[in-house]
């Protein structure tokens, strides 16, 4: 972390339909940090995502991603193209593997040594045998897995996760939580993890933001997230008595 | 002296060569037949060709788009779009005439019994297929999947492109139902362009022709040709379609 302001949300309102409403009063996201969005099914994990992802506005407050206020304007496509975002349900393109791995390097422009970022990207979550497999014709697992691919192969300065593991199972979980972990070696990536498992949470993040029913209750460092929350609704989560 | 035109003559494929005989059965010359049936031909793939091409240019953006975008009255348009779909071609006919006669506001043009005036009419009862089936289409693909394409980087242009190579079954259905539109009609084509031996007459004007002068033969030889054509180019569309989709 280099104490730089990558995300800062204040006063957000972001209504999904009518019966959601996601509420956030106050959230930083430092440039480098490795931030968990933790919290029950339905608590409004994605839709921060996605308000971050710079793709949906809010309904109200001030959003502001790279120091560029979108409640304002729509982020440039240059900045967009900093962000990159594994969704929970991955849709993936027709056409192979690597052709959807090659995707976001071929919108950018960017054609020099894109085999061997590709490649790279393969190897590194062990996708080399599905490289010529038609994508849709993937696993769930497997879709997730391409979908990170595709995120991790532009290198993105800030990445969001939506549930990157939910459909794998433990060893390719411990792999994802890997590769995720090694791209925290550059000191500008930024991650958001938004996870409903509380173990995984504590594995992967330094900074643990809550939410339940649309609400952001607490953030603090993991830490003291999971040893002595301040806000007895944590509590109960962590303590596993949160029935939802 | 044989009536040597083609409306008058019957038919025959034997082997290589075309034999045409008139009203008596005396056969008239093989050229002057096949030289005539290859101009209907030929104007049939130029004004279905052009129609359809001028619908998919227009209309496959104009579908995507209004795949995608939300506004007020936006059912609305749709409902219209649909309605196009079921435009009577002699109706079609009977406006573009009006529009084109000599006391028409388009008059200035000269279109009238031309194929650019049987283009433009086949144009109009294609181009609402386009935009309907290509429209249904790309609404198809889920929402969250544009957003994904998105969040890969994809501008709006690239993104709406992909989103058609997407729906690209929906995007050759509409073309292959727009060519069926346009090279089966005959109702506006009669109209506007006058069924004019070797000017405006096309397969179709010529079939309903031959039939009203009870030449079902060559009617029905015409007939195998339109279809064979519109095999044809369903098999290239098809081609088009799945050529580079994986196995």
């Amino acid at each position: 972390m280099n104490g730089e302001v990558c995300c800062r949300l204040s006063g957000v309102r972001k209504r999904h339909d009518a019966s959601f409403m996601l509420e956030v009063e106050d959230l930083q996201i430092a440039t480098g940090e490795m931030l968990c969005l933790l919290g029950p099914t339905g608590a409004g994990k994605s839709t921060l995502l996605r308000l971050l992802s710079a793709l949906e506005q809010s309904s109200a407050g001030e959003v502001k991603i790279f120091d560029h206020r979108l409640d304002r304007d729509p982020l440039p496509l240059s900045r967009q193209r900093k962000i990159a975002m594994v969704f929970q349900r991955p849709q993936l393109l027709s056409g192979t593997v690597r052709a959807n791995i090659e995707y976001g390097l071929r919108v950018r422009g960017e054609r020099a040594n894109l085999a061997d970022r590709v490649d790279a990207v393969l190897r590194r979550l062990n996708l080399q045998p599905l490289a010529g497999q038609a994508a849709t014709k993937l696993s769930g697992g497997q879709a997730q897995l391409v979908a990170l691919a595709r995120a991790l192969v532009v290198e993105p300065e800030l990445l969001l996760l939506d549930e990157p593991t939910s459909q794998l199972d433990p060893a390719h979980v411990a792999l994802v939580e890997q590769a995720v972990v090694d791209e925290r070696k550059s000191p500008e990536r930024t991650i958001v993890w938004a996870t409903h498992n509380l173990f995984q949470a504590r594995r992967i993040s330094e900074r643990v933001a809550f939410l339940l029913n649309g609400e952001l209750i607490e953030v603090s460092s993991s830490d003291k997230f999971f040893e002595s929350p301040s806000d007895p609704r944590t509590a109960e989560f962590v303590e596993g008595k949160m029935i939802y | 002296m044989p009536h040597r035109s083609i409306c008058a003559a019957t038919f025959k494929r034997i082997g290589e060569s075309a034999i045409l005989h008139d009203r008596e059965n005396r056969v008239i010359r093989d050229g002057d037949a096949m030289s005539e049936l290859w101009e209907i031909l030929w104007l049939t793939v130029r004004v279905s060709g052009l129609a359809v091409l001028i619908s998919a240019v227009v209309g496959v953006p104009l579908g995507a788009w209004l795949g995608l975008a939300r506004f007020r009255g936006k059912s609305l348009v749709v409902a219209a779009v649909h309605t196009g779909m079921a435009l009577p071609p002699v109706v079609v006919g009977l406006v573009l005439f009006i529009l084109l006669s000599n006391s028409g506001p388009l008059a200035s043009l000269d279109w009238l019994f031309t194929s650019r005036a049987m283009v433009v009419a086949q144009t109009v009862l294609a181009l609402p297929f386009v935009v309907g089936i290509t429209r249904n289409a790309v609404a198809a693909v889920p929402a969250d999947f544009v957003l994904q394409v998105r969040a890969t980087g994809a501008s709006h242009r690239q993104t709406r492109w992909t989103l058609l190579r997407e729906a690209r079954d929906g995007v050759a259905l509409a073309v292959a139902a727009a060519f069926g539109r346009s090279i089966s009609e005959v109702g506006a084509v009669l109209i506007v362009g006058g069924n004019i031996q070797g000017h405006t007459r096309v397969l179709t004007t010529a079939i309903v022709l031959e039939t009203g002068k009870g030449q079902f033969q060559f009617a029905l030889a015409l007939s195998a040709v339109l279809l064979g054509l519109a095999v044809l180019v369903n098999l290239f569309i098809l081609r088009m379609q799945y050529g580079r989709r994986l196995a």
